[in-house]
């Protein structure tokens, strides 16, 4: 996201992102390394913090805006995407990052999830996967894979998972990302360049449950993932291309940028009603000669 | 009784029933007469059956009456379901060529029109309606040329050769009702007054506007969809967002998104969009992000009947969301009063910072009301409450001015209102939750539980209750003290209360009335002290339980003498009204179900 990104006057710290309370986390938990990463983008890209506003779900990884220094809602379990929509809409100077698991945007939030993208919504939705539900203690989540044992499936899911990129891709998100909570540097790099894409930016972190999923932990992923911008032939502007690389799974794990185009108009930008500024700063009244003809209209 | 004129026009959907009825209602508004119009339809596209009824009159109009003067069927249907309803004195005009009259009341004046020879039928389809439509306005004692203006504007974008055809078959109706049929004993009257001609969708969409409202969203649902409709024609000269979603559970959310960044945002949908809503309401409370919901109730329970209406989701609107939170609940009383509740919801839920619902029916959104132009006030009193923004625009407090440093969001106060900054606001950064929160907003739901804070934020939050009891006024008793009958009612309903009270009245019963405008709060003290000197009363409401006798129990232990309800889809006839007071005063029943007479 970001057609107008503000900078801070000074340089931000890592302490200037802290949030009032320290996460409440399983240590080792994933979703710290996703704080972090999204932390430093912000230091780096000298956002004010009063201008960023932080949107989540419910579950584990959505008590996030708490834990940052920025202005941030706690929504309902699913509809961060659709809460975040009205305020980019409302005022669409602030930068804003929605962030939340799984089971918040794939599951209950599916509608919205889709539906946002296909507008081309100016914001970063960061989900920080870990294929299970976690704070409702471990049941299948719609990213589990294909036979995982869990509380609500003891004898194995029978479900197939759904594909996060490849779905992303399907309904026109602008900008579709992977990163994997143990590779810092380019989880950064890609919450960055998020930030900065004009449009909806969709970016899918592996983001280990240390308490519940035992299938899917940072040793099976760290030999599987593979760099797509180590890959000198992958051009994120092909989207059949990057539809392809969606769907490697096993043995090998792309993770990076997987497409981007900016060629697509954002929402706020194709609504000419929002041509003067952010409606939040407006005039309430309707001028009067237009409040008459809509009178006038009726006679 | 007051003098009216009212005109039956009625089809299958897709005849044309709707071009005759707004014709009609240009050229009644422009002689300066109050009108209400009511379609009664089916959820069908094309076929079925529908009936327009427009009454009109120098006084102002506020129900669809017991008669009709004039009926314009278009098809057979429509005649064979209506004729024999006509009572002596009203006409009816029909095409001779396709449709049959039967057995038809004494005085009933047959109008046979012999379509296919006054005009060319092969050209024209819809020949029959333009013809009555003259016919019709020569018995009214109307001069032609109040419609030939009215269908120079209409089919003026389709250029002079229509205009000049619909004009001609126009005068051929006209001339040969002159020739052939007698002219109702009392010619429309004409005076000064100019009026608009709205419905209750237009009229919360325009107090919408008026209020300020820069973000509107909403799926399609019936009979909900008209406030969309204005919305978006009028979004970009008005400058609001409008957008349509993907389902009310996005609408909602979206609304409370906007709403928090610090615009007026508003929403609106019928019963079942409504239930999808229930969750993102106790979010609005909780969080402490106004929005105001507008609910245009049809028959339920479920699907239910689309086009029917209905005050059925009383107690689904006292309901919503789960918890105990302050919130506003208000049911327009008119087509007027759905423009002017807006503007005081919206000041009532900013300040208050809590949802703001509004109860309105099919029966509102949908039919049309004469207005003066003055009740449509685009220069309403904005009052943004405690809020904060970043350059103080509304009357919010800018930024500057506020306090700063350690902003508690949700400080406790002796109101229970906290100061609200918006994002983008510098030194008010904080994070509102869904979950219970301390002041400065952290979640003590999990790691810091604690009860007494817990308890600190119930209060106050609930502490704004008596702030907003205090905002709004008691309701107040209409007509003379003492009367025999005290008619009690909510929202809707007002305007045929009030006329079966003036027929009773006539018929020697003494009748007053007590409608309930405001659900929440309702002022049950009040209402109590109103009620106590009322020799016998009745409540008149248009559901099957009698939801709000029973609301109105449970906040006071009021029981009234007796009910009258319907739950046929359609909306009470004065004459269902009088009739049920007649038979409740002999002692027969307690409970009157009227018939609704009208296949519709």
């Amino acid at each position: 996201m970001a057609t107008s990104v503000q900078r801070a006057s000074q340089q931000l710290t890592m302490a200037d992102l802290k949030g009032k309370v320290d996460p409440d986390w399983c240590p080792g938990c994933g979703d710290f390394g996703v704080l972090a990463a999204v932390q430093k983008a912000l230091v780096e890209l000298r956002i004010p913090t009063y201008n960023v506003v932080t949107i989540s779900g419910i579950g584990c990884s959505s008590n996030f805006p708490g834990y940052m220094n920025t202005y941030g809602m706690h929504t309902l379990h699913g509809r961060a995407l659709a809460v975040a929509t009205g305020l980019k809409l409302a005022n669409h100077e602030l930068t804003v990052l929605v962030t939340g698991g799984d089971g918040d945007g794939f599951g209950i939030g599916g509608n919205h999830f889709v539906h946002s993208m296909r507008r081309n919504v100016d914001l970063l939705y960061i989900v920080m996967d870990n294929q299970i539900y976690g704070l409702t203690t471990g049941q299948t989540s719609p990213t589990s894979r294909v036979g995982m044992k869990t509380k609500s499936m003891p004898f194995g899911n029978i479900e197939a998972p759904v594909n996060p990129i490849s779905l992303a891709l399907a309904a026109g998100a602008t900008f579709v990302a992977r990163g994997f909570s143990g590779e810092q540097k380019h989880l950064t790099e890609l919450i960055k360049q998020g930030i900065e894409h004009p449009g909806f930016s969709f970016l899918d972190v592996f983001s280990p449950c240390v308490t519940y999923n035992h299938d899917n932990t940072y040793q099976w992923f760290r030999p599987r993932v593979k760099k797509l911008e180590e890959d000198s032939a992958h051009d994120p502007t092909n989207w059949m291309a990057a539809m392809e690389k969606s769907l490697l799974w096993g043995e090998e794990i792309p993770i990076g940028k997987f497409f981007e185009r900016t060629d697509v108009s954002t929402l706020h930008a194709a609504e000419p009603v929002l041509n003067n500024g952010p409606l939040v700063h407006g005039d309430l009244k309707v001028p009067p000669d237009v409040a008459r003809s809509f009178v006038e209209e009726l006679m | 009784m007051k003098q009216t004129f009212a005109i039956g026009i009625g089809g299958a959907a897709g005849q044309g029933v709707a071009t005759p009825g707004d014709i009609f209602a240009k050229i009644f508004s422009r002689r300066g007469l109050h009108l209400n119009a009511y379609n009664a339809y089916q959820s069908i596209i094309r076929g079925g059956h529908t009936l327009l009824t427009i009454r009109t009159g120098t006084e102002k109009v506020t129900n669809m009456g017991d008669r009709l003067d004039l009926l314009i069927p278009l098809n057979q249907d429509t005649m064979d379901r209506h004729l024999q309803l006509l009572t002596g004195g009203a006409a009816c005009i029909y095409n001779a060529d396709t449709i049959k009259p039967g057995p038809a009341a004494d005085g009933v004046q047959l109008c046979p029109l012999p379509v296919s020879e006054l005009a060319d039928i092969t050209r024209n389809k819809v020949a029959q309606n333009t013809l009555a439509i003259g016919a019709g306005l020569h018995m009214m004692g109307i001069g032609f040329q109040a419609l030939e203006e009215v269908l120079r504007e209409q089919f003026k974008k389709k250029g002079e050769a229509v205009v000049a055809e619909n004009v001609g078959v126009a005068r051929a109706g006209y001339d040969y009702a002159a020739a052939h049929f007698s002219g109702f004993p009392n010619p429309l009257p004409k005076t000064e007054n100019r009026y608009a001609i709205l419905s209750g969708n237009v009229a919360m969409a325009m107090g919408g506007a008026a209020a300020g409202v820069k973000f509107y969203c909403a799926y399609p649902m019936s009979p909900s969809t008209g406030v969309l409709h204005w919305m978006a024609a009028h979004a970009r000269k008005a400058g609001i967002m409008v957008r349509q979603v993907e389902d009310e559970i996005g609408v909602i959310n979206m609304t409370i998104g906007a709403a928090h960044a610090g615009v007026r945002a508003m929403c609106a949908t019928s019963g079942g969009g409504f239930a999808l809503m229930s969750e993102g309401l106790g979010m609005s409370a909780m969080i402490e992000t106004p929005v105001v919901v507008i609910n245009c109730q049809r028959a339920g329970p479920s699907t239910g009947v689309p086009t029917k209406t209905e005050q059925g989701d009383l107690w689904q609107m006292l309901g919503a969301a789960f918890g105990d939170y302050p919130r506003v609940i208000a049911a327009p009383l008119d087509i007027g009063d759905c423009f002017k509740l807006i503007p005081e919801i919206f000041n009532l839920a900013d300040r208050f910072q809590c949802p703001g619902l509004v109860l309105c029916d099919l029966l509102l959104s949908e039919g049309r009301l004469s207005v003066h132009p003055n009740d449509l006030d685009f220069n309403q009193n904005i009052d943004r409450g405690e809020l904060i923004t970043a350059n103080g625009n509304g009357n919010g407090a800018p930024s500057a001015l506020a306090t700063n440093g350690d902003y508690k969001r949700y400080k406790i106060t002796d109101s229970g209102i906290s100061p609200r900054a918006v994002p983008g606001v510098p030194g008010h950064i904080h994070t509102v939750a869904t979950d219970e929160h301390m002041e400065d907003g952290v979640l003590i739901s999990d790691e810091f539980t604690n009860p007494i804070k817990r308890r600190a934020m119930m209060e106050k939050r609930m502490r704004k209750v008596a702030g907003i009891e205090a905002a709004v006024p008691p309701p107040s008793l209409s007509g003379p003290r003492g009367a025999d009958i005290t008619l009690i009612g909510w929202g809707s309903t007002k305007g045929v209360i009030e006329e079966a009270c003036e027929i009773l009245n006539e018929d020697g019963i003494s009748a007053n009335r007590l409608q309930i405008r405001w659900l929440v709060p309702l002022h049950g003290e009040a209402i109590l002290e109103i009620l106590k000197d009322s020799r016998h009363t009745i409540i008149v409401e248009n559901n099957y339980s009698g939801q709000f006798a029973r609301y109105l129990r449970s906040e006071t232990s009021f029981v009234p003498d007796g009910h009258i309800r319907k739950y046929d889809g359609e909306p009470f006839m004065p004459h269902h009204i009088v009739e049920a007071v007649k038979e409740q005063l002999t002692g027969r029943t307690k409970l009157s179900v009227p018939m609704h007479e009208i296949m519709v």
